[in-house]
């Protein structure tokens, strides 16, 4: 029963991709949306039954399949693994993956290849599932590369565009540096523990007494750059922005609410082996604030209203490393969910923005839209709302509990963190006063045609709104139903103290300020002042490098791609036709001596019977000699 | 032992047969009339002769002698052969100097 | 029933498609490659059921030299790779027009005899006549029907055919030495002999060259890239295919067994030599503008690796090697048939000329999607499970191998999706490009459907290879 509910789980979007490959053109556009949105529907309905299953089962149910991959000293089932953290993970993978299928059913109408879009949505979707379950890192590692291949094709989705399908490659070989380092891990703690499932792993880690500690924080750091290739870390962070080359819902879904969650999911499924590295945590934490406020930065003067939020998402992941670095997998987890609910609800609205204005994406050319589509600028305050961390909105909470956590380790992160979300509310209510107040600054052609969304749009975004005003309900401080409900995931949360002192309400005060301050600049800017951001040529100072993003992408690009291209031509070039000629050299030099041979046989008899005496006379001398 | 081995040494035959095999090797080498060259290579064919028969003698075998048969009716076909060989060079060429003959380069 | 049956297929399959004529040829060829691919999978059946399927006989006393043929599972893989590959690849060329076909269809055939003699053969000698016999084929193949300027193919393929020549006959040096010693050719009794350090280093060196130039390993690759260019598509895929495969096969099966003193002795660097030619050729691949060159240098990229898992001397990497042969050899004859269906419609192989044909085509570009993925091996693909057993093995030699195998992965996709961009995307292309007809997608389904089945449940694989890799450790270890 439950291995075929698993596989009903996993094989349901899987049937959607195939069918909307196989028949989606031919049974039109929008059946083939509404297939891939019940694919992944079922998947969501079963999950359910898994949720209650787990309820009653606490530790989880494991289900092997078959044995897949033999290595000497062990072997890897395909098999998977449901516990409370996977089951979590798919809640909202599958919710918001039903809910953006549906919204995309409206987004993506215009669109000839929507059963594709369609077809590769399931398929990600799928992947993510794969990724989700599996119960060993090599068949989580199935989905964690799947995942990034259908990023690559919804990135590239537009393949006519070279610079979006530049996009999708960059996205693809970014993420296969961090795969490099994930199997690099992989590798190592095979070897040290001739096992690759987590529930193993688990067992034997925590049983150890005499572990290597050096092998092992090895792992952790590897497994860690893996992390940070799919969650966009520093230094692999620079693909996220420009994986919004992709159509908003898949930016919403896949750059935002899931996939690249999977390095903070994948370090949390392995909390036993990076509490144990002490080391690699630190470096965790560091990478996270410093991504965190970084990001935090660019974002403060990006126009692209998908690039500010793509920097912002960057910004919240590293957040959440933030957590996870200083050993707070459940913080981290809490936050990925609220972040799933008002993130996915930004790019909605903004999606529907775009759509709205015909593919503009610019916010200087925006401006005004709150009376014309009044549900987006309302789903999209509350969101803003609750990712500044405004009291009683989701983000509040799993915000105020990082920050938290953070001042109790280190002083100098929390204002990090701190600095970050203050940036972070600012850059959001710029987004927002400037897309959505003041006069329209578009075209009187795009005026003309200003309208809400439809209700498959609209739908979708109240219902993510509404998650994003309620979605901290599920751990509040002091009772938190999340903590309870990890703890056979993370055992140390059972001995956790869950009390509220000064200290906390002081630091819950100050977060609050900093966010209203951080909202009360942006308005003092944008609407007091009614500014308006200048054109590119007229960006001068450091936000031009901020504009800029740093150089990061430039500095990369002169310090490794050139350089390899470099060599590349190189290569080819000058030591290919090097070797090439010293193989002909060969060749040559036979072809040479027997040139020079052939001149001695002129033809002549009197040379050739000269030879032979001469000859004749040297064996006749050596035999004498010899003697 | 009752021969002419006991008047006249081994030693003197073996000069000789030297001598007229160096006197062919010169005569090959040197000359570049080819009816010579023949005649040069004849006496060192003949030069070989005289030590197989004194050698013959020498060992008391009758297989030495036998051998000079051999060789003679050999060198007899060869200058059937390489005379009318050079015959035909003759009518082709004009001349019978051998450095005329350089078809045989490579 | 015996393994010989295979070879007599083959071998009639030649005869019987030249006599049968240009206009049959084709069809009676590709009769006999299933034939034998058929008869190959009876064969495998009666093997895992424990029958002996080798034929061993005396074939001249003096020298000492036996037609034996020994099955075992790895040159059960190994012969499976080349009975199913054969009618594959004869079954791609259906839409061209070869002029005297007849005799290009039985030089297929022939080819396919000599290399299966190769997997096959357990007598030193006997091994080297089909390892030789392989050539004669493929280079009348490469020079009668391949493209491009007359001049510069034949400069192409006569340096390939002296080139492998030569590194050859430094194997029959070695194997003409083992002899003089063992007094007999057959592999059993070249394993009993207990050579010296340094008479296992020549017999080792002289080995590795000839298969360092078959494999192609760097720097001896340099015949590779213009010879896949310039064969026919054809004559590359039973190259890269297969033949590569028959390199690598020998170093496990006789280099590694006949000299292990010396293969331990120098493991690093013949590991470092195979990383370093992933590296290389990675980087090569990267600015190249032939499509069929740009394939032919992931091909040494590949190889490099798997030469680099099967010098670890460990199970894995001898596994692991192994399983990237065969998924190799599906995966770039899949490849290389891509850019012959390109070829078909758009008359070039520059990659610059081609561009924007994914949006007219969808079947085609996902098929050729599916092959990219493949060969940059993404988990559920067969050839991620030869790669991670591979880099495995690499890693506990030591860990830095596996790094630096591992930057496969990372230009590995580099190069593929370059490629797939520059060839596939963008603006719609003016020139027609009709999808793929049926022929040529069943072609490309059937190895998609090999790739994918073998990467989820290569457990049959692995089952019938091991236990004949352990045997052949066991060879490698016995002097301690």
């Amino acid at each position: 029963m439950n291995t075929n509910l698993a596989l009903l789980l996993l094989l349901a979007p899987f049937l959607g991709f195939l069918f909307n490959i196989f028949f989606g053109l031919r049974v039109g556009k929008t059946l083939s949306g509404i297939i891939g949105t019940m694919a992944v529907a079922v998947s969501f309905a079963t999950t359910f039954y898994f949720f209650g299953a787990i309820a009653a089962k606490p530790e989880g149910i494991h289900i092997s399949l078959f044995e897949w991959i033999q290595i000497s000293n062990f072997k890897v089932d395909f098999g998977f693994q449901l516990d409370q953290l996977s089951v979590l993970w798919l809640l909202f993978v599958t919710g918001i993956g039903s809910l953006i299928h549906l919204y995309s059913i409206s987004y993506m109408h215009d669109d000839e290849n929507m059963h594709k879009y369609f077809a590769y949505l399931n398929l990600f979707v799928f992947f993510m599932i794969t990724l989700v379950i599996g119960s060993n890192l090599l068949v989580m590692f199935i989905g964690w590369e799947g995942v990034g291949l259908c990023s690559y094709l919804l990135i590239g989705f537009w393949h006519k565009n070279q610079e979006f399908n530049d996009a999708a490659k960059k996205a693809f070989i970014m993420n296969r540096i961090g795969d490099l380092g994930l199997l690099i891990g992989i590798f190592i703690l095979g070897m040290l523990f001739s096992t690759l499932d987590f529930a193993t792993l688990k067992t034997a880690i925590s049983g150890a007494t005499d572990l290597n500690m050096y092998w092992l924080s090895v792992a952790a750091f590897a497994l860690f750059i893996g992390a940070c290739g799919k969650s966009a870390q520093i230094p692999l962070y620079t693909w996220l922005p420009d994986a919004m080359a992709g159509p908003t819902p898949v930016s919403a879904l896949i750059h935002a609410a899931t996939m690249v969650t999977a390095g903070i999911f994948m370090i949390t499924r392995l909390n036993f082996l990076f509490d144990l590295t002490p080391g690699v945590q630190n470096i965790i934490a560091i990478v996270g604030a410093v991504t965190a406020l970084v990001a935090a930065t660019i974002g403060l003067v990006q126009n692209d209203i998908k690039k500010v939020l793509a920097y912002s998402t960057v910004s919240q992941l590293g957040l959440m490393f933030l957590a996870l670095g200083l050993g707070a997998y459940e913080v981290a987890v809490f936050h990925v969910i609220t972040h799933a609910f008002f993130k996915a609800c930004l790019f909605l609205g903004s999606g529907s923005v775009i759509h709205a204005l015909h593919g503009e994406q610019d916010m200087r050319n925006m401006g005004g839209l709150k009376k014309a589509m009044p549900i987006t600028f309302a789903t999209m305050l509350i969101a803003s709302l609750a990712i500044s961390g405004v009291p009683l909105f989701s983000g509040f909470f799993s915000k105020d509990e990082i920050l938290l956590v953070a001042f109790h380790h280190n002083i100098p992160l929390w204002i990090v963190a701190s600095v970050a979300s203050i940036m972070t509310a600012f850059y959001m209510f710029r987004l927002l006063f400037l897309t959505f107040f003041q006069e329209f600054r578009g075209t009187a052609e795009q005026k003309h045609h200003l309208h809400e969304s439809s209700s498959l749009i609209t739908i979708p975004l109240i219902v993510l709104a509404f998650l994003a005003t309620v979605g901290g309900l599920i751990s509040l401080p002091g009772n938190s139903w999340l903590n309870e409900y990890l703890t056979p995931i993370l055992p140390k949360l059972a001995t956790a103290e869950h009390h509220l002192g000064t200290t906390e309400y002081i630091l819950m005060a100050i977060a609050v300020v900093g966010g209203l301050v951080g909202i009360g600049i942006a308005y003092a800017k944008y609407i007091k002042q009614n500014a308006v951001p200048s054109e590119d040529a007229a960006i001068t100072g450091f936000s031009k490098v901020l504009y800029n993003k740093y150089y990061v992408d430039e500095f990369y690009d002169a310090i490794f791609v050139r350089p390899i291209n470099i060599l590349s031509r190189f290569f080819r070039d000058t030591v290919e036709t090097g070797l090439s000629a010293l193989v002909f050299g060969f060749g040559k030099l036979t072809n040479e001596i027997s040139y020079q041979g052939k001149k001695v046989q002129n033809g002549s008899i009197g040379l050739y019977l000269f030879a032979f005496v001469l000859g004749l006379c040297a064996m006749v001398s050596y035999l004498f000699l010899a003697q | 032992m009752n021969n002419i081995l006991n008047h006249i040494g081994i030693e003197n035959y073996i000069f000789l047969s030297v001598i007229l095999f160096c006197i062919g090797v010169f005569g090959v080498l040197y000359r570049r009339n080819a009816i010579i060259v023949f005649m040069s290579i004849e006496i060192m064919l003949n030069a070989v002769n005289l030590l197989f028969v004194a050698f013959s003698t020498y060992h008391q075998d009758a297989q030495g002698q036998v051998f000079v048969f051999f060789s003679m009716a050999v060198a007899a076909a060869e200058v059937a052969v390489g005379l009318a060989i050079l015959v035909s060079i003759f009518r082709n060429l004009g001349s019978i100097t051998i450095d005329n003959l350089k078809n045989l380069k490579g | 029933m015996n393994v010989s049956l295979i070879l007599i297929i083959l071998l009639v399959g030649a005869f019987a498609t030249f006599l049968a004529g240009d206009k049959l040829a084709s069809k009676v060829a590709l009769f006999f490659s299933l034939a034998a691919a058929g008869a190959s999978i009876v064969l495998l059946n009666h093997y895992n059921l424990g029958e002996n399927i080798s034929f061993i006989n005396q074939w001249i006393t003096q020298p000492n030299i036996s037609f034996a043929l020994k099955a075992d599972g790895l040159s059960m893989a190994m012969l499976l790779l080349t009975t199913v590959l054969t009618p594959i690849i004869i079954f791609s060329s259906f839409g061209n027009q070869y002029k005297n076909s007849k005799s290009f269809y039985a030089l297929i055939l022939f080819m396919a005899f000599a290399m299966a003699g190769t997997f096959l053969a357990s007598d030193g000698l006997l091994y080297y006549i089909f390892w030789e016999l392989s050539l004669i084929p493929i280079y009348f193949i490469a020079l009668v029907w391949g493209n491009g300027d007359a001049e510069e193919r034949k400069k192409a393929v006569v340096k390939f055919f002296i080139y492998t020549l030569a590194g050859s006959l430094f194997m029959l040096v070695a194997f003409v030495y083992l002899y003089q010693k063992a007094g007999s050719f057959l592999i059993e009794d070249l394993y009993k002999l207990n050579l010296s350090a340094a008479e296992q280093l020549w017999v080792f060196l002289a080995f590795f060259l000839a298969y360092a130039i078959k494999i192609p390993l760097i720097p001896f690759h340099t015949w590779q890239a213009n010879v896949y260019q310039k064969a026919p598509t054809v004559g590359t895929m039973l190259l890269s295919g297969i033949m590569l495969k028959m390199g690598l096969y020998s170093v496990i099966r006789w280099q590694l067994p006949l000299a292990p003193l010396a293969a331990k002795e120098y493991m690093y660097i013949f590991i470092g030599l195979g990383i370093a030619g992933v590296i290389y050729g990675s980087i090569v691949a990267l600015k190249q503008k032939d499509l069929k060159k740009l394939l032919a240098y992931s091909s040494l990229a590949h190889v490099g690796l798997i030469a680099a898992g099967s010098y670890t001397l460990t199970l894995d990497g001898l596994r692991g090697a192994v399983l990237q042969m065969i998924a190799h050899g599906f995966v770039v004859v899949g490849l290389f048939y891509t850019a012959e269906i390109i070829f078909r419609r758009y008359e070039t192989r520059v990659l610059a000329e081609m561009g924007g044909i994914r949006a007219r085509t969808p079947k085609f570009t996902s098929l050729f999607l599916i092959l990219v993925v493949a060969s940059v091996a993404l988990p559920s693909t067969f050839n991620f499970v030869g790669e991670f057993t591979v880099l495995y093995s690499l890693s506990q030699i030591n860990i830095w191998f596996a790094i630096l195998g591992g930057t496969t992965i990372i230009l590995g996709a580099y190069y593929m999706l370059k490629m797939f961009q520059q060839a596939m995307l963008g603006e719609t292309n003016t020139r027609i490009f009709t999808d793929v007809t049926s022929n040529e997608g069943i072609t490309l389904i059937l190895i998609i459907a090999v790739l994918f089945f073998f990467g989820m449940y290569p457990k049959p694989i692995i089952d019938l290879i091991t236990p004949s890799l352990e045997e052949i450790l066991i060879q490698i270890n016995r002097i301690n």
